[in-house]
């Protein structure tokens, strides 16, 4: 190729690529932006589809009796009024039930946190026969619905006599349904409300953690116990947050073990709640449904009013525990 | 000589690790173990509650299956319902919470109040809630003034319309129906994937950027990086979410709402426990069969 040549490829191709380069830039900016958009703009439509029945449900709370059949009305009352608030929290018996559910998710929540690391610990850490064999057991109870053992768990508790003890010290099984010990038992023994999942993370975060702390804490002469206590535990706050937060919320929100030892109105918020509607038309005389709507929508704001609270103050660790957690094994 | 036999460290180290699982193991054979053999039991029994208090269980043979499936009028319509909803479901929820993940995975502005605020329906998952939420949705997408029937029809003859010109340009019937249900029940996907959305964002985040630094030099598009590195790299998830979303849904299904009553309402204890152990197989046969279609598929990186 002669140089004369060289120089008008030069200058039939530089300026060429210089705009082909230039156009890639532009290019690049442009789906960067469409992609921003894109994103902001599914989030926003979501974000929609999740608040819109929250707003109806907090619009209607406020609702007196005159907007409710006021066509004029629409999301945004006339009129209104606390009122709706104030009937709930009596009929609730609110702030003493509130108090009440908050002892008993919190305390299982801690037995929870407390068994499931344990065992996970134990089985992340010791060999044992067959432990293969037991892990899938793990599993299995994260499989299997809990609905399929139902009535044997109701039967049990409601003639509750383990090893025939009780009718040998008391003269007949006992009846634990409609009191709070069946399901301190249940998640006192890691069979507690998905306790199966909670066992797996806890295995899969100890799985990931360096074998030389214990075994440095073994050379100084920690026991296993205090090993745990002191070495892994503390190292476990992001598995410890994640289940944390899935036990407090699926606790305060579960209805099946609730409903099935019939768990007193007062322990539970949420029986509470689904009781409201005939609390007031037995006792207000409040019959028509759409009345009854307005106190069940205030009544569900100061259901999850609390529940909200927590999570907001937990809601940064909690996403970053579950990122570093043992849920991806 | 001493006579005293000194345990090995490997068999301390067995026992004490038999210590630490001891509750989880007593409560696992006294609950689950015994419970599923006594709802096998009762499954093929006829049970009576004692005057005592206590329950009697004689054996019988199938008769309460037979019951479940030839007499009982709605049990087999559930079932097939209950079935068909959740094989809509799970893929529906799959690529939404997938979608979602890879959304919010990346760093923008207001990522912690949009995460916080797709965890929501997590929160509000109490079944009392569940139900206003829906009556609540209907309202705001009704309009609180126009009956519900009467939007219900003009939206069905709009949808109607919609979906017969889709039909003429050929594309086919199933796919159109399925997409349209699909679109029906976007507010129960939404509400059903948060959990499985943080997982995929926590699989997200574990994923090396090294990995997407070298694709990049090595050319490859957004498209290739997705399929060739994304996707593969949190495939192992997509079990554990077809697992959990599975599991969660037939919980949540009409066909434990129907076991439940036949137990406490009818007290038919043997009848609910065929219905509960029937599906409970059902379960299991999905989970089965879609776990060892989804594990062939599934790469796993170590």
């Amino acid at each position: 190729m002669s140089t004369k040549q060289k120089g008008m490829l030069d200058t039939f191709f530089r300026p060429d690529e210089n705009t082909k380069f230039k156009r890639h830039i532009l290019w690049t900016k442009i789906v960067k932006k469409a992609m921003v958009l894109f994103r902001y703009a599914t989030l926003i439509g979501i974000s929609y589809i999740v608040l819109s029945p929250m707003i109806s449900i907090i619009s209607k709370a406020f609702f007196s009796d005159s907007d409710v059949y006021n066509s004029m009305v629409y999301v945004i009352p006339e009129a209104p009024t606390l009122r709706n608030f104030g009937l709930a929290m009596q009929r609730m018996d609110y702030f003493k039930t509130l108090g009440l559910t908050m002892v008993y998710i919190v305390s299982l929540t801690l037995i929870q946190l407390l068994i499931c690391s344990l065992v996970g610990y134990g089985f992340a850490r010791f060999e044992f026969p067959f432990k293969k064999l037991l892990f899938g057991c793990v599993v299995l109870t994260i499989v299997i619905p809990t609905y399929t053992i139902m009535l044997p768990l109701y039967m049990h508790f409601r003639n509750f006599d383990p090893l025939h003890l009780f009718s040998l010290f008391t003269g007949g099984p006992a009846n634990w349904l409609t009191s709070l010990k069946p399901i301190y038992m249940m998640t006192l023994l890691g069979c507690g409300l998905s306790s199966g999942l909670f066992i797996y993370i806890f295995i899969q975060f100890f799985r990931g953690i360096p074998k030389e702390l214990e075994e440095a804490a073994f050379v100084d002469g920690a026991g296993a116990i205090r090993t745990f206590f002191q070495i892994m535990l503390p190292c476990a706050k992001p598995s410890i947050i994640t289940v944390a937060v899935f036990s407090l919320v699926w606790q305060y929100n579960d209805s099946f073990y609730t409903g099935l030892f019939g768990i007193e109105a007062k322990y539970q918020l949420g029986v509470m709640l689904s009781s409201l509607t005939g609390n007031l038309s037995s006792l207000d005389k409040i019959v028509n449904p759409e009345f009854q709507e307005m106190y069940l929508n205030a009544g569900i704001i100061l259901m999850i009013l609390p529940i909200l609270l927590i999570y907001i103050v937990l809601q940064k660790s909690f996403i970053e525990g579950v990122e570093r957690s043992g849920i991806v094994g | 000589m001493k006579k005293k036999k000194k345990l090995t460290l490997a068999r301390r180290r067995a026992i004490t690790g038999l210590l630490f699982i001891s509750p989880w193991v007593i409560g696992f054979f006294t609950y689950y173990v015994r419970s599923l053999y006594q709802t096998v039991y009762m499954a093929f029994s006829d049970v009576t509650q004692a005057e005592t208090g206590g329950f009697v269980s004689t054996l019988k043979g199938i008769d309460n299956f037979k019951y479940a499936f030839l007499v009982d009028a709605d049990f087999n319509q559930i079932l097939v319902t209950s079935v068909k909803d959740i094989l809509i479901d799970v893929p529906l929820i799959l690529f939404f919470s997938l979608f979602l993940a890879i959304i919010l995975n990346g760093k923008f502005k207001g990522r912690t109040l949009f995460r916080a605020l797709l965890f929501l329906p997590v929160i509000m998952g109490a079944g009392i809630i569940v139900n206003a939420l829906d009556a609540a949705q209907q309202t705001m997408s009704v309009g609180l003034s126009a009956t519900a029937g009467d939007m219900a029809v003009v939206k069905d003859s709009a949808m109607t319309q919609v979906l017969s010109a889709f039909v003429e340009f050929g594309i086919p019937m199933k796919l159109v129906t399925y997409l349209s249900q699909a679109v029906e029940r976007i507010f129960t996907v939404v509400r059903a994937s948060g959990v499985q959305t943080i997982i995929f964002i926590a699989a997200l985040q574990s994923i090396s950027s090294s990995l997407y630094e070298v694709a990049k030099i090595e050319g490859a598009t957004t498209y290739e990086t997705f399929w060739k590195i994304t996707f593969p790299m949190v495939s192992p998830m997509i079990l554990t979410n077809v697992v959990y979303t599975i599991v969660a849904s037939f919980t949540n299904s009409e066909i434990i709402k129907k076991a439940e009553e036949m137990a406490f309402v009818s007290f038919e204890y043997g009848i609910s426990s065929a219905m509960s152990l029937i599906s409970t197989v059902v379960v299991c046969t999905i989970l089965l069969l879609l776990g060892l279609f989804i594990s062939k598929k599934v790469f796993y990186y170590n």
